[in-house]
C-alpha cells in the first residue's frame, strides 16, 4: 500500500509491521493501519455505489425500459442504497478518519481496545462480503430498497435473509467501533487534554459513538426479527398473525433516523476542524458547537417517526414527531452560524480542504431547509415517496457527509502519507463536482415537486427532459469524482513531500511527523492550549 | 493493574442480596395470584426493577463505580424509556 | 489519565458496560414490541400467558439468581487468593447454565408437543393476540437462551485463563467482565419472568 521511498519521506508507521506484506495490514492493531484499511475498502464500495447510481440514472434517461428490466432496477437501487448507507456513509468518516486521526488528536498512542478495533474491521469486511454474496445466491438480489419494509421483505423470494444477516454484522462492527471510541476519549486523553481542549472533530465522534452504541442494537433486533420471520415464521410483523407491520417501521427508524446523525455528525466535526485552520481564527463558539453535537445526538433520537407520516400511524404521533423534528433544526443551525462566524473577518486560505468544507455548508444548508418541507407533516404528505425526498437526502448525505469525507481526504490524507496532491487540479475537480451535483440533485427535487415517485424504473413522458438533465448531471459529477480521486491518489503516492504541518493546524496530529510513527508520539505529549489557539501554538 | 479503589465486596453482602432476590421472587409470584387490574403489570415491573437494581448495584458493583458509569447507565435507560414512550404516541392514539 | 496504560482496568470495565448497554437495547427492541402488543391485546396476553408453566419460569429464576451469586462471589474469592474456590464457583455457574438450558428444553418441548410453535397449524387457530404472545415468547426466550450459552462459554474461557494463570487476584479484569455479562443475562431474565410467566395467574 505504501509506494513511498524511505529516502524521500521517513516512512513512519508504514515502515513498521508485525507481519510481512498484506498480513501486516489485515492483522495489524495499529489504529492508523486499521483506518487505512477502512479507507480503501470504503473508497472501493463508494466507487461501486457510484457506478450503480450511474446505471440507475442511465435507466431513467428515457421513459420505459432503457437498459434494464424493472426487477433489475429494483435490485440496482436496493444495492445502491445498501452499499452507500451501510458500507460508505455510516463507517465513512468515523471508521476511516476517526481511526486515523482521533487517537492522535487526543495525544494517545492507540485506541482503548486495539484488538477489538481490528475485529470491527473484520466484521465490516465479513458483513460487506455477505451483502455482496446475497446478490448472487438464493433467490436473486434483494429488491426491497435499503429499508427492508415488511410485509414485502418478509414475503419476497429474493435473498433478503442473507442481506439481513449482513446488516446485523455491519451493525455489530459499528457498535464495537463506537464503544471503542467512547472509552478511548474518556480514558486515553493526554496530560492537559481537558474536555474543553478536545478538537471538535473528536467531539463529534464522541457524540456519534454514543448514538452508535445506543441506537444500533435496535436495527440488530429488527433485522434479526425479519430474519426469523422469514426462516421460522414468527410473524411479529405479520397482520395475519396479529402482528403490526408499522411496528417494523418504528423499530427500523428508531435506529435509522439516529443513524443519519451517525452519518452527518462526524462530517460536521470535519468541517468544524477545517474552518478555523483555513480562516486562521479560533473556532467561534467552540462550546456551542460541542453542546450542539451532543444536542443533535440526543434530539436525533426523538424524531424517528417523521419518516412514517403516511404509514397509517396515529395523527397524534404525526403531530408529536413533526414538532420534535423541528427541534433538531436548532442545534444544526447553531453549527452553521458558528462556522460562518468563524470565517467572518478571518484571513481565509482557499485551499481544497476549505473548498470542500464550504460546499458542505452550502449543500447541507439547502438539504436541511428542504428537510423542513419533509419534517412538516402537512407538506410532507404531498411529496412523500417522490424524487423530492431523494433529492433532499442526497443533498444532506452526499452534499453533507460526502463533501465532508472529501474535505477530510484532502485535509488529512497528505498527513498520513506525507505527500501532497496537486492543489489546482483538486480545485478544478471540486468545481466540476459542485456543478454536476447541483444539476443532478436540483433536477431531482424539481421533478419530485412535479410528482415523480421514487423507486420506479419508468415515468410519464412529461418528465423526460428534466430526467435527461439529471442524468447529464450524473455524468459531470462522476467525471469530477474521477478527477478528484486520481489527483488525490497520485498526490499521496507520488507527490511532493512536505513538513509535518502543511495547513498550519494547531491540533496534535500536526505536531507529529508525516507519516506519523507507529505509536504516534515519541514522548507523551502535554497539552497546554486549546485546539484552535494559533497564537499559543506559535503558528500566527 | 491493581486499582486501590476497586472495592472488595465480602461474601456476606452477596449472600444477603441473594436472599433478598429470592424473597422478592416469592413476592412477585405471590402478587401475581391476585388481580389488581391495570396495576398488575406495574407491580410486576416494579418488583423486577427493584430486583435488577440490587443485581446492578451490588453484584455488578455499580454502587462502587465512579459517577461516569452511573451516568452512562442512566443515559442508556433513559433512551430506552424514550423509545418505548414515544412509540406509544402512535400505539395509544391509533 | 495517562495515554499509555496498557491495561486500563477502569477503561476495560467501562467498555464492557457500554457493550452491556447495547445488549440491553437489543432486548429493548423486544420489550418495545411486548409493550405495544400487550397494550393492544391485554385479554389475549393473559389467556395465552396462563398456558406457560410458572414452575419452569420460577425454577429458572432460582437457577439464574444463584448462578449470579456464584459469579459475584468468585471475584471476591479470586482476589482473596482462593483460586480453587473461584473455579468451583465458576463451575457452579456453568452447571447452572446447563440446568437452565435443560429446563428450557423441556419447557419448549412440552409447548411444541402441544402444537404451539411459530407457524404451527394449532397456533394459527388461536386468537391473533395469542399468536403474537407465543411468537414473541419464543423469540425473546430464544434470544435469551442464546445469551445464556454465550455467557457460559465466556465463563468457561475465563476458567481456562484462571487455570493457566493469565487471570489472577491481581489481574482479574477478564473475570470481572465475564461476570458483568453473566449478570446481564440474569437481569434480562428478571424482567422476562414476570412479563411472560406471571401475567395474571
Amino acid at each position: 500500500m505504501s509506494e513511498t521511498t524511505p529516502t524521500a519521506v521517513d516512512r513512519g508507521f508504514f515502515g513498521e509491521a508485525n507481519y510481512p506484506g498484506i498480513l501486516g495490514w489485515i492483522f495489524s492493531t495499529d489504529h492508523k493501519r486499521i483506518g487505512l484499511l477502512y479507507f480503501w475498502c470504503i473508497v472501493v464500495f463508494f466507487s461501486v455505489g457510484v457506478l450503480l447510481g450511474l446505471l440507475i440514472r442511465l435507466e431513467l434517461f428515457a421513459p420505459g425500459e432503457t437498459i434494464m428490466t424493472a426487477q433489475t432496477y429494483n435490485a440496482a437501487f436496493t444495492l445502491h442504497g445498501v452499499i452507500m448507507i451501510f458500507l460508505f456513509i455510516i463507517p465513512g468518516i468515523p471508521a476511516a478518519f476517526g481511526n486515523l486521526i482521533m487517537p492522535i488528536q487526543l495525544g494517545a498512542r492507540d485506541v482503548a481496545f486495539p484488538k477489538l478495533n481490528l475485529m470491527s474491521w473484520w466484521l465490516y469486511v465479513i458483513g460487506a462480503a455477505l451483502a455482496l454474496t446475497s446478490l448472487f445466491t438464493g433467490g436473486g438480489p434483494p429488491d426491497t430498497g435499503w429499508t427492508f419494509y415488511v410485509p414485502f421483505s418478509a414475503q419476497t423470494s429474493t435473498n433478503v435473509s442473507l442481506a439481513a444477516v449482513a446488516v446485523f454484522i455491519l451493525g455489530f462492527s459499528s457498535i464495537l467501533t463506537g464503544l471503542n471510541f467512547v472509552t478511548t476519549i474518556h480514558r486515553l486523553r493526554a496530560e492537559g487534554m481537558t474536555w474543553m481542549r478536545i478538537p471538535l472533530f473528536t467531539w463529534s465522534l464522541y457524540a456519534t459513538a454514543w448514538i452508535q452504541i445506543l441506537a444500533t442494537p435496535v436495527i440488530g433486533i429488527t433485522v434479526a426479527l425479519l430474519f426469523v420471520e422469514r426462516i421460522v415464521g414468527t410473524g411479529l410483523f405479520d397482520p395475519t398473525q396479529g402482528g403490526d407491520p408499522i411496528m417494523f417501521q418504528h423499530l427500523f427508524w428508531i435506529y435509522s433516523h439516529p443513524a443519519v446523525y451517525i452519518m452527518i455528525l462526524p462530517g460536521m466535526g470535519v468541517v468544524s476542524d477545517i474552518i478555523p485552520v483555513f480562516a486562521r481564527k479560533p473556532a467561534f463558539g467552540y462550546k456551542a458547537i460541542v453542546v450542539s453535537s451532543l444536542a443533535i445526538a440526543f434530539a436525533g433520537s426523538l424524531v424517528w417517526a417523521h419518516h412514517m407520516y403516511t404509514s397509517g400511524m396515529s395523527d397524534m404521533a404525526v403531530l408529536v414527531f413533526s414538532f420534535l423534528t423541528f427541534i433538531v433544526a436548532i442545534p444544526s443551525a447553531i453549527k452553521v452560524f458558528n462556522w460562518l462566524a468563524t470565517l467572518y473577518q478571518g484571513s481565509i486560505l482557499l485551499d481544497p480542504p476549505l473548498l470542500y468544507a464550504l460546499s458542505f455548508i452550502l449543500l447541507f444548508t439547502i438539504g436541511g431547509l428542504t428537510g423542513l418541507v419533509l419534517g412538516a407533516a402537512a407538506t410532507d404528505v404531498h411529496v412523500h415517496d417522490t424524487y423530492f425526498v431523494v433529492g433532499h437526502f442526497h443533498f444532506v448525505m452526499f452534499g453533507g457527509t460526502g463533501m465532508a469525507f472529501f474535505a477530510a481526504m484532502h485535509y488529512w490524507l497528505p498527513k498520513i502519507y506525507g505527500r501532497m496532491y496537486d492543489k489546482v487540479v483538486a480545485t478544478v475537480a471540486w468545481g466540476v463536482i459542485l456543478i454536476g451535483f447541483c444539476v443532478l440533485y436540483i433536477s431531482m427535487k424539481v421533478v419530485g415537486m412535479q410528482g415523480m415517485p421514487r423507486r420506479y424504473y419508468d415515468y410519464i413522458p412529461e418528465f423526460t427532459g428534466i430526467n435527461q438533465l439529471a442524468t447529464v448531471g450524473s455524468w459531470i459529477l462522476a467525471f469530477g469524482l474521477l478527477l478528484m480521486f486520481v489527483n488525490l491518489f497520485r498526490g499521496i503516492f507520488k507527490g511532493e513531500p512536505f513538513g509535518s504541518n502543511p495547513w498550519g493546524g494547531a491540533t496534535l496530529e500536526w505536531q507529529v511527523p508525516s507519516p506519523p510513527p507507529t505509536e504516534n508520539f515519541d514522548d507523551d505529549p502535554v497539552v497546554t492550549h486549546g485546539p484552535y489557539d494559533y497564537k499559543k501554538a506559535g503558528i500566527l | 493493574m491493581t486499582e486501590e479503589h476497586a472495592h472488595l465486596v465480602p461474601y456476606k453482602t452477596f449472600l444477603l442480596i441473594w436472599v433478598a432476590l429470592l424473597v422478592l421472587t416469592v413476592i412477585t409470584v405471590a402478587a401475581a395470584q391476585f388481580d389488581f387490574g391495570a396495576l398488575n403489570i406495574w407491580i410486576a415491573l416494579g418488583i423486577a426493577t427493584l430486583k435488577s437494581s440490587l443485581v446492578v448495584a451490588i453484584f455488578m458493583h455499580m454502587k462502587y463505580e465512579q459517577w461516569l458509569f452511573k451516568l452512562a447507565l442512566l443515559a442508556a435507560l433513559a433512551i430506552l424509556a424514550i423509545f418505548i414512550g414515544l412509540t406509544f404516541f402512535d400505539v395509544l392514539y391509533r | 489519565m495517562s495515554g499509555h496504560v496498557h491495561k486500563d482496568y477502569t477503561g476495560a470495565k467501562f467498555g464492557m458496560w457500554l457493550f452491556l448497554f447495547t445488549e440491553l437495547i437489543l432486548f429493548g427492541g423486544l420489550f418495545i414490541l411486548y409493550a405495544v402488543y400487550l397494550a393492544r391485546y391485554p385479554q389475549e396476553f393473559v389467556s395465552a400467558g396462563t398456558e406457560l408453566d410458572v414452575r419452569f419460569g420460577a425454577g429458572n429464576t432460582l437457577v439464574l439468581l444463584t448462578s449470579s451469586l456464584f459469579v459475584a462471589m468468585s471475584i471476591t474469592a479470586l482476589r482473596r487468593g482462593a483460586k480453587g474456590l473461584t473455579q468451583c464457583l465458576l463451575a457452579g455457574t456453568i452447571v447452572s447454565a446447563a440446568i437452565f438450558m435443560i429446563n428450557k428444553y423441556f419447557e419448549w418441548s412440552a409447548k411444541i408437543n402441544h402444537g404451539i410453535y411459530p407457524g404451527s397449524e394449532h397456533l394459527k387457530e388461536l386468537a391473533p393476540g395469542e399468536m403474537v404472545f407465543f411468537n414473541i415468547y419464543y423469540v425473546t426466550t430464544g434470544l435469551h437462551g442464546l445469551h445464556v450459552v454465550i455467557g457460559a462459554l465466556l465463563i468457561l474461557w475465563t476458567m481456562l485463563m484462571i487455570a493457566r494463570g493469565k487471570v489472577t487476584g491481581e489481574d482479574w479484569v477478564l473475570l470481572e467482565n465475564a461476570g458483568l455479562y453473566w449478570h446481564l443475562v440474569d437481569l434480562i431474565w428478571i424482567f422476562i419472568f414476570p412479563l411472560y410467566y406471571l401475567i395474571l395467574h
